[in-house]
């Protein structure tokens, strides 16, 4: 693939567009490592569902958790607090899955998700992880260091960097008006209240109301939506659609419409009132997982590829096999089973159809200085207008480091079908490269700075909740019921990837083993 | 010598040339003054930079006498041609100079380059023009009337230099117009030794003449736009020293008051009266602490806090945390600088740490040895990166840092001219736990100046200053600093405190000062 072919495949066509008017191709930045899912051992994975287990030594464990993402380790720390045992298997050698961080000598640095709203009082078994893990202090207040530090965004517009997200500068009295408008539409909703008294938008997002009406905005993408309600802004129309490759990877004409409300009315605790703060840290949300982690750590079994789920009347047997090739049959009393819907469906055939999925390019820059820039000053978030990139996230700004080396955190969602392939067949320098020419707009000298660049790529990154992914606002609560002795527990199930999601169903589903009573072996759990 | 130079000769105009003897002196004298000048005004210490630069020169002028016994032939042509050597080197020399120190790291380099070269090429001239005139006069005669010459020359050049040329000219039109003067004795030149030179030669000569003093008439004219740093029209003083850092532009001025500092544009300190902001900012948190032994300076880059801070001998160490290397760099080795701060750089009971201080506060941990003083002198929260350093989080990592009976100082804007931010950044230490005692003092150069002490426990603000003899205060005089008149005291409604994730100080100070 040509250079301005993948340019194109990655960023779009404003991106590939100029990149052979500059004499020779500037060399790639160097590529020091990149990073993803296992694709080996996912394959192992598929080998082993037809292997000889029978052999195989068996282990008992009262309760058995397959996969340490967010909703594999927020059921752990639901089961822990609870003096629950059991045991839990990552396929990867890390546990923590899109929330995962790597760190440099200058900084630790997200490789994935990278913040959190700040849960409102309703969410209060997400409040009381983040009180538990001192981000939230006594009063339930963010700890100084926890919220984003201003400036927590800026938008690179016509050659400038301004503060905020929308690019005013040039705003047309029509594009002001259309922005109020949809604010004034957005309050609306976050008035909403169902006959239950449940909001019309809320995280998780079980608490959402499913009332037909709502449902029903389910029907349309979020750019059909736009043009029902006559908002022709292409300032609105881009900031929607950052909104929507923000939260779900997908463009505003691929999302549904009640996913577009969802993203803003969700965070928004009444009408009128600011938008909740965002938490953050260095790491990105691999604070968050990290702090689980450290917690869990003697119960938690990375490099544990569960290769089947099998039940019975008396409980269920999980096909491990461990990095080192031993396999070994676990017999539990019940299961979580955390992963996404495409592992589930191999691991218990039959029990899902598989959801679309959005994948992403993350790359780490490091940096030995800051590259200059014109306009306002270096924020937390940095968008770039025009891009299929988000622009990038400084690892160093919510610790107060503004000058000096650095790591910046690109996200790019990969949009289109030839970009998926460009992701899997492309040299990692072409990637790097890809990312380095999408940052030089704004940041011309980013070159001279530039030490290395981290690759991660997902390929599964997160579930798409395209039009129709609500099922008619059935899909919650027939996707979770446990199956049997085993219990679900991912962001897939709600179909939106939030972290929030992760944790709700994590936890949701400890709770649903601790209801069930101890296990038959356990002679009376604590209460 | 050719014959036909013999009975050339005579028609050689001894006037012209007698005049040629004395602007060739007149200009060689301005050149060198204007060196000494410009290097005394740079690098400071005038008598040590005024002996040098001309011991220079005439060494200089030395080694072009020596060095005139090689031209050999064509002696009237060699001599107008250093004369236009002479036009253009002498001619941008204070030009290039201002550049040079404006810019160059090695100024002395540059300067004492320049005043070898043009000491050389002025060396030459006056044997050149003997050998020229030599022809016509008997040798005694001749080092008589040209050495008369060339002494009245000499003597015109340094009354004028001093009366006439630097207070109506200034330095850079001085210099320019002396090269006006060589170019035009070498296109005078061509007319007066037309018998000796070869037509082809002398159509040369008077052309790149000619150009040379469009040139230098054309800088002449534009002086003040074309040879000083870009930015000087911002300054009102005339710029020193630029210096660009990773963190900032560092600008230095001097004019008829003394030198001021300058970070991104906004005044730092003005000689003048520097000793009052100073004084303001370190004396009173001595006088609120006991005994003071280790002391934190947070910012500061320019040494003068550290100066009034090492006049305290109780204190045996201070640790200071600045962020940009080449100011402290700077204010160790610059001659003004260094003087100023009285080399406060190189004492033994500093230790220099170049970080950013709330990052190095923040690493430091709560279990360090606590400090009795914490001056902090930051420049005004003109952006987010430096309001980060007065904010809630802030004060309270400096108060972890703060030995229980130690004292905090922060310099804290204008009351007068920004209420509301200096009352928001005291309401910012409240909020961090601490008890302030809000003061203010009068610094002509800035206007109203306010600081902020704070202190663990509540305290008064202190009575009896530790130090005597101090230029601005005593105790009378400390006390009134602590009294805000109606116009700059706490607002009815004062502003909440700054905090790391709602910066409103930088919204307010930006919104305060545009007004003005």
């Amino acid at each position: 693939m040509k250079r301005r072919e993948l340019l194109h495949a990655l960023l779009g066509a404003s991106a590939a567009w100029g990149c052979g008017v500059r004499e020779g191709e500037p060399p790639p930045p160097p590529v020091a490592a990149l990073g993803g899912a296992d694709v080996e051992r996912g394959h192992r994975l598929v080998r082993d569902l037809d292997a000889d287990f029978e052999s195989a030594p068996e282990h008992r464990v009262p309760v058995a958790i397959v996969g340490g993402g967010p909703a594999g380790l927020s059921a752990a720390w639901w089961l822990a607090r609870h003096d629950r045992p059991f045991t839990l298997f990552e396929l990867e050698d890390e546990v923590g899955g899109t929330s995962r961080s790597g760190a440099s000598a200058v900084t630790p640095y997200p490789l994935g998700a990278h913040y959190l709203p700040l849960p409102d009082a309703a969410n209060e078994r997400l409040r009381a992880f983040l009180h538990h893990m001192g981000a939230l202090d006594s009063r339930g207040e963010p700890t100084p260091t926890t919220t984003v530090r201003e400036p927590d965004e800026r938008v690179f517009y016509g050659g400038y960097w301004y503060p905020g997200l929308y690019p005013y500068a040039g705003a047309s009295a029509h594009d002001l008006a259309q922005l109020g408008r949809f604010h004034r539409v957005l309050d609306r909703y976050a008035g909403v209240r169902d006959g239950a008294g449940r909001p019309a938008f809320a995280l998780p997002l079980a608490r959402s109301s499913m009332d037909a009406d709502l449902v029903a905005l389910d029907r349309e993408t979020g750019a059909a939506w736009l043009d029902r309600q006559g908002f022709t802004s292409p300032r609105l129309r881009w900031l929607c659609d950052y909104a929507c490759r923000d939260d779900y990877g997908l463009s505003v004409d691929e999302t549904s419409a009640w996913a577009l409300l969802f993203y803003w009315v969700s965070r928004m605790p009444a009408p009128g009132e600011e938008t909740a703060p965002l938490l953050t840290w260095p790491e990105g949300n691999g604070a968050l997982v990290g702090h689980l982690r450290a917690l869990l750590r003697d119960r938690v079994q990375p490099g544990h590829a569960v290769g089947a789920v099998r039940q019975d009347e008396a409980g269920v047997t999980l096909h491990v096999s461990r990095a080192d090739g031993q396999r070994m049959r676990v017999r539990c009393d019940r299961c979580v089973l955390a992963v996404p819907d495409f592992v589930r469906a191999r691991l218990l055939p039959g029990s899902v159809s598989p959801s679309p999925y959005s994948a992403w390019l993350v790359s780490n820059l490091h940096l030995a200085d800051r590259p200059a820039g014109l306009g306002s000053e270096p924020a937390w978030d940095n968008v770039l207008h025009g891009s299929e990139s988000l622009g990038y996230v400084s690892a160093t700004h919510q610790r107060g480091r503004d000058h000096g080396p650095t790591v910046w955190t690109h996200y790019l969602p990969l949009l289109r079908e030839d970009a998926r392939e460009a992701l899997l067949e492309a040299e990692p320098a072409a990637l790097a490269d890809a990312v380095a020419h999408d940052l030089e707009r704004a940041h011309p000298d980013l070159r001279a700075h530039l030490e290395r660049v981290d690759l991660w790529r997902w390929g599964h990154a997160m579930v798409s909740p395209r039009p129709g992914f609500l099922e008619g606002g059935r899909r919650l609560q027939e996707r979770s019921a446990p199956i049997g002795r085993i219990h679900l527990a991912h962001t897939d199930l709600s179909g939106v990837a939030l972290f929030e999601e992760a944790f709700f169903h994590g936890t949701r589903a400890a709770e649903e083993i601790l209801a069930a009573g101890p296990h038959p072996g356990e002679g009376g759990a604590p209460t | 010598m050719s014959t036909a130079g013999l009975e050339d000769a005579p028609r050689v105009h001894a006037g012209v040339l007698y005049l040629t003897v004395f602007v060739v002196a007149t200009s060689g004298l301005v050149y060198e003054l204007l060196a000494g000048t410009l290097a005394s005004y740079v690098l400071g210490d005038s008598v040590f930079q005024f002996s040098t630069t001309i011991g220079t020169y005439l060494f200089a002028m030395g080694i072009g006498s020596f060095l005139s016994r090689y031209v050999r032939d064509d002696v009237a042509e060699r001599f107008l041609q250093i004369e236009l050597g002479a036009a253009l080197a002498g001619g941008l020399s204070a030009p290039l100079l201002f550049l040079g120190f404006a810019y160059a790291d090695f100024f002395a380099v540059v300067l004492y380059g320049m005043v070898i070269l043009i000491g050389i090429l002025v060396g030459l001239e006056v044997p050149l023009l003997m050998r020229i005139l030599k022809e016509r006069l008997e040798l005694g005669e001749l080092v008589a009337r040209v050495l008369t010459v060339d002494y009245i020359g000499a003597l015109v050049g340094s009354v004028l230099f001093a009366v006439v040329l630097v207070p109506e000219l200034g330095l850079n039109r001085t210099s320019l117009l002396f090269g006006m003067l060589n170019a035009a004795v070498a296109l005078g030149g061509t007319r007066a030794l037309r018998p000796l030179l070869p037509v082809a030669v002398r159509r040369r000569i008077a052309v790149t003449a000619v150009l040379l003093l469009v040139g230098l008439g054309a800088a002449f004219v534009f002086a003040d736009r074309l040879v000083l740093p870009a930015e000087q029209e911002l300054y009102a003083e005339r710029i020193v020293l630029v210096k660009q850092t990773r963190h900032q532009r560092i600008v230095l001025t001097q004019g008829r008051t003394g030198v001021q500092l300058f970070l991104d544009g906004n005044l730092q300190f003005a000689e003048i009266d520097e000793y009052r902001y100073h004084e303001a900012l370190v004396h009173p948190a001595f006088a609120a602490t006991g005994e003071v032994r280790r002391v934190l300076v947070l910012g500061g880059g320019d040494g003068l806090a550290l100066r009034e801070i090492f006049r305290h001998p109780t204190v045996s160490r201070v640790t200071m945390v600045e962020l940009d290397p080449q100011m402290t760099e700077l204010a160790r080795t610059h001659p003004v600088l260094k003087e100023l701060n009285q080399r406060a750089f190189d004492d033994p009971r500093l230790e220099l740490v170049h970080d950013d201080a709330m990052v190095w506060l923040d690493q430091r941990g709560p279990d360090a040895e606590g400090f009795d003083a914490i001056v902090v002198d930051f420049p005004d929260p003109r952006s987010f990166s430096l309001g980060k350093l007065y904010t809630g989080r802030f004060y309270a990592l400096a108060a972890q840092a703060l030995a229980p009976g130690g004292t905090l100082v922060v310099q804290s804007t204008s009351p007068l001219y920004a209420r509301r931010s200096f009352w928001c950044i005291e309401a910012t230490i409240r909020g961090a736990g601490l008890h302030t005692a809000p003061y203010h003092a009068t610094v002509p150069s800035f206007g109203e100046w306010g600081y902020v002490l704070a202190r663990r426990r509540a305290f008064d603000p202190p009575e009896h200053l530790s130090l005597p003899d101090l230029r601005f205060l005593d105790d009378a005089s400390m006390a009134q600093l602590f009294v805000f008149s109606r116009d700059m005291d706490r607002p009815a409604d004062p502003p909440g405190p700054n905090r790391l994730d709602d910066q409103r100080l930088v919204r307010l100070y930006e919104e305060e000062w545009s007004r003005l």
